[in-house]
Parts: structure tokens; sequence; C-alpha cells
């Protein structure tokens, strides 16, 4: 197995929001002078007038969304994930959150793959602070695809949502005219040995593993968990039943994002071994996005060894010795 | 300057809480929301007696304004900074849909301190929002001292004109005056309004009277009972 094609899920939002502009007149647009980059210019180029771009102030952008929303608008504000989430959190939190205000936060340049920018660009806690906040939803799409889909659901959507997309172009792992609902994660693949429970572009490197993993007569569940608030719970819990071990695969930190999410639940409701990969070192580093990516475990090897430690630790448990 | 925009300037009312031509009002400074909650009360938002359960359990009346629960509250402030980048929201949206409703914000002097301020600053004058209007309650005083010494905020006239705002000096204790600069900022002319308001903290209640160990102290019964006297008196 092997994917073909790549897709840019930064371009999907910048199409399918500048397509949505025609749909929901009340859509509005924000950017903190990173249109290009977050592709919030597509819509810009279309609907100026209902685009405002906020200057390099997203502690201003966010609170702004909110008074659009309280105003009956749907605001889709936009820049890097870490400026999305760590400068403007407690505007997010006060402003929108508190609020309940229907604000949208598509946030793109997540995680390792930011590449070359270095450790200050790359986005490694913006699942976990964007989960902290009460009545926040938080999305991670796998790939284009998905993107779009999520992108709808999102200006259908009451309420305040976190959507995080990329700099790279990612494989891509669904159909073009995919579904999205919010809160369920999707069965990508069976199997009874173990569970990948993964989200972003962790997704297309958990079905490869799987496949490597086939050959070695491991079979893999792979569950695509891009709703990582609310987590679908009954799906993690059917996972710990029915293979025993789960790995969880994020390009984020080990520290608070989905791998976080899912222990939460499995410890309360079926305890099974839960190996969570994904960033273990506190910092990333500059470099070309797949040099990091290997680098730091992101990819299939990476999801591999995890699931070794899982089964081993299955094992364990089932035979109690240590 | 609450009592002027919610019993004489603004057009709102209670049965229309969300009639979409209504003025608006978001009180930047979240820790002054019991004399906003007194005006709704006042106003018919909600019931007087609900005044007395103030920041208890249970209560519609939070210790900071919380929209979710107080009718007539529109967002959620008290994390100080954040009003004026709301108020800028609210009136981009109402120029895109052709409303007529004002934003009036009140800000605190130790607020301005905050610096999103300066970035919603800049995006009123940017956006030419004139219909945003705030109101500096300029009473020298923050937590831990005096403005001046603390952080001082001066030259105000100077940085606000420098930002684009249209800068208007009154006494914040005169009815009258407050009344025409809330009129004066009725001009649309392009340019966001600043009521720069000299106040007194405490003001009317001697012992009171800018002191800085005021600012979230509630008076004993005895210093109660001596207030409502001297504030009945004048
Ligand atoms: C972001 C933030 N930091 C700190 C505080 C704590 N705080 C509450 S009021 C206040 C002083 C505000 O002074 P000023 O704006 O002058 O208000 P006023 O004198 O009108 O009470 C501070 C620091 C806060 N509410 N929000
Ligand atoms: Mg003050």
């Amino acid at each position: 197995m092997s994917f073909t094609e790549h897709k840019s899920l930064r371009d999907a939002y910048g199409a399918t929001l500048a397509e949505l502009g025609a749909l929901y007149p009340d859509i509005v647009a924000l950017d903190a002078d990173l249109s290009g980059s977050t592709r919030t210019s597509k819509f810009a180029a279309k609907f100026p007038k209902r685009f405002f771009n906020m200057g390099v102030a997203e502690a201003d952008m966010m609170s702004t969304a909110a008074g659009f929303a309280a105003a009956g608008k749907i605001p889709f504000a936009s820049t890097f994930a870490v400026f999305a989430s760590g400068r403007a959190w407690d505007q997010v939190r006060q402003s929108v959150c508190l609020s309940r205000l229907n604000v949208k936060i598509v946030a793109s340049h997540g995680g390792i793959s930011v590449g070359e920018d270095g450790p200050t660009h790359q986005a490694l806690e913006d699942i976990a602070l964007m989960r902290a906040l009460p009545f926040m939803n938080v999305v991670v799409p796998c790939d284009a695809h998905e993107t779009a889909a999520v992108i709808r659901a999102a200006a259908e959507h009451i309420g305040p949502m976190y959507v995080r997309t990329a700099r790279e172009k990612f494989p891509v792992v669904l159909p073009p005219e995919t579904k999205f609902t919010l809160g369920k994660g999707t069965l990508l693949r069976q199997g009874a040995d173990v569970a990948v429970i993964a989200c972003g572009y962790m997704v297309s490197q958990a079905l490869l593993a799987a496949e490597k993993l086939a050959g070695e007569g491991i079979e893999a569940s792979v569950v695509n968990m891009s709703t990582i608030k609310p987590l679908d719970e009954d799906m993690v819990t059917q996972m710990a039943t029915t293979c025993g071990a789960i790995v969880t695969a994020e390009e984020h930190s080990i520290t608070g994002g989905l791998g976080a999410a899912v222990a939460e639940v499995v410890c309360e409701t079926e305890p099974v071994p839960v190996i969570r990969m994904g960033m273990k070192s506190p910092v990333g580093q500059s470099g070309k996005p797949e040099e990091l990516l290997d680098f730091y475990g992101m990819n299939p090897a990476g999801v591999a060894e995890a699931v070794y430690k899982a089964i081993a630790l299955k094992r364990r448990m089932a035979g109690g010795t240590r | 300057m609450i009592a002027a925009l919610y019993f004489s300037k603004m057009d709102h009312s209670p049965e229309l809480a969300r009639h979409e031509d209504r003025d608006r009002f978001v009180l930047s400074k979240g820790h002054g929301a019991p004399a906003l909650y007194a005006a709704l009360a006042e106003c018919g938002y909600f019931d007087r007696e609900a005044l007395f359960t103030l920041r208890r359990m249970n209560s519609i009346l939070s210790g900071h304004p919380y929209s979710p629960s107080t009718p007539g509250v529109e967002v959620c402030t008290g994390s100080l900074g954040q009003g004026l980048s709301i108020a800028n929201g609210l009136a981009l949206a109402n120029r895109l849909d052709g409303k007529k409703g004002r934003v009036y914000v009140m800000l605190g002097d130790g607020e301005t301190q905050e610096g999103q301020v300066w970035e919603a600053a800049m995006s009123s004058a940017h956006y030419k929002l004139d219909t945003v209007v705030a109101l500096l309650d300029n009473n020298g005083l923050q937590i831990d001292g005096r403005v001046a010494e603390i952080m001082g905020i001066e030259p105000i006239r100077g940085k606000w004109e420098a930002f684009g705002w249209a800068v208007r000096e009154i006494d914040g204790h005169d009815m009258g005056a407050i009344l025409a600069a809330l009129d004066w900022a009725d001009a649309p002319d392009g340019k966001p309004k600043l009521i720069w308001a000299h106040t007194v903290k405490g003001k009317g209640v001697s012992f009171m009277e800018n002191k800085v160990g005021y600012h979230g102290l509630p008076p004993t019964a005895e210093e109660l009972e001596r207030a409502v006297a001297e504030l009945s008196a004048s």
C-alpha cells in the first residue's frame, strides 16, 4: 500500500470557505497577516467586504471575532496554530468560549511538519490548549477531503470550534465526498490485536503501519479520530474491549493531546494498555518536514514500534507476569 | 456614565433585548459589574431582588459579567483588555448589515495598560468605526496603587489621537457633560470616539474617595450605613 495522491489541507480550507461564503451570507473571515498562508485569501478575493485583516494582532482578532458572533455573524478566524492557540488563549477562553459564541478558529501550520520555521513555529501543544477550554470543539482532519467536510460542518454547527490544518500536503486517505460527523471516530481498518487511534497526518501513517504489521501476523484496527473533543468515547471503549491494547498517534506532544484524551477514557471504562505515540521531545527543530517527521518517528515504523510495545504490555498483563 | 447610557442615551429595552438595531454596551472593565447590574435591573432586564444575590451561588449575577446567565449582558468580561476588540466586532457586523446600533464600551484607566487595548484602538481607527464610543473611567487608581506610579498611561489625549481617535475630555461626575459628550460622539465623521472622563473612585463617600484599598473591598455594616447616609444627603 502507498498513497499516490497528496493534497493540501489549507488549500481545501480556503476553497471550501470561499464556496461556503456564497451559501452563508453571515460568514465573515478574519486573519492576522497570514491570509496567504492560511488560505483565507481565497475568501478575501471573493468576498472582500466580508474579510477583515486584523494585522499582527491575534488577541484583538479573537475578541473581534467574538463581537462578530455576538451580532449573529459566523466568523472564521485564522492564523498559525501556535498563535491561534497560544498567543490568544485567554481571548479564546473568555471572549469566545465562556461567552459561548459561534466562532470558528481554523489554524494552519499545526505540528512538526511546519518544518524549516523551527521550534517557535511548530505547534505541538495546540490540541492540549484548546481541548482544555470549556465548550470548545477540537477537530484535526486527516486529509484535504476530510478538511472540506469539517469546514462545512463547522459552518453548520453552532458553537466554538478549533480546526487544525497543516502547511504540508498530506496523503489523501478518504474519498472526495467524504462525510464528517462531529464527535464520531471512523474505523478505517479492522483487526483484533491492537487498535491504533490516530488523528491528522498520523492516520495515513497508521494505515501504512497496519499493512506492514499484517505481514508480520499482527492485525491492527485503525481509527480516524478527527474529533478530539467531544471525544467518541463509545468508539474508544469499543476498541479497548475488542483489541485489548491501544496505540494513539498524533503529530503533537504526547502530553495533553489525543493520547491523553484516549487514556483518560480508557482508564475509567475499560483499562487496557495505551501507548501514546507523538512528539516525545519537548521541542522540535528546523529541517525539511519529511526529515523531521522521520527523525521524530512520525512514520509507519514509529507506529509499529508503539504497537509492539502495546502488544507486549497486553501479553504481560494477560499472563500476570512481570 | 452607565446611568446616562442606560436611562437616556442608548436605544435598548428588555422586551426587545435581541432587537437588531439596538445600541450595545460592553463593560470591558468587568469588575464594575455591580453598576451594570443595577442599571439592568432598573431597566427591567431582571428582577431587582436578584441584586441581593450578587456573587452568591446559583445567582444570575456573577462577580464579573457572565453573559450566559445574565439577561442584557452581551459578552463575558473580567479578564481585562478584551472589550474594545469585541465592540469593534459588533460595530463591523452592524455596518455589514446596515444596522444603526452604536457600541459603547467602558475602559478602566489601569486597563489601558493591556496591550490588546491598543491593538483594538488601532483596529477601530483603521476600520473607521465612528459607531464605537469608548468611555475611559480615568480615576487614577488601579489595584496596587496610583496608575501614574504603577505604569503611567499619559499622555492620554496624545496617545488616543495618535491612534486616530477623536477625544473629548469631561468631568465624569457631571451628568450634563456626560450627556453632551455622548451626543458629540454621534458624529458620523469616520473616527472612533473616546470620552475621557475624569472620575473619583468612591465618589460621594468621604472615607472611600480616592482610596486605593477600596478597589474590591465591600463596606462593613457600619461603613455601609455612613456611606448610604452621605450619598442620600448629596
Ligand atoms: C487580564 C487581567 N489582569 C488582572 C486583572 C485583575 N484586576 C482586576 S481590576 C484591576 C485593576 C484595574 O484598574 P482600572 O482599569 O483602573 O479599574 P478601576 O480603577 O476602574 O477599578 C486588575 C489588575 C484582571 N481582571 N484581568
Ligand atoms: Mg482606575
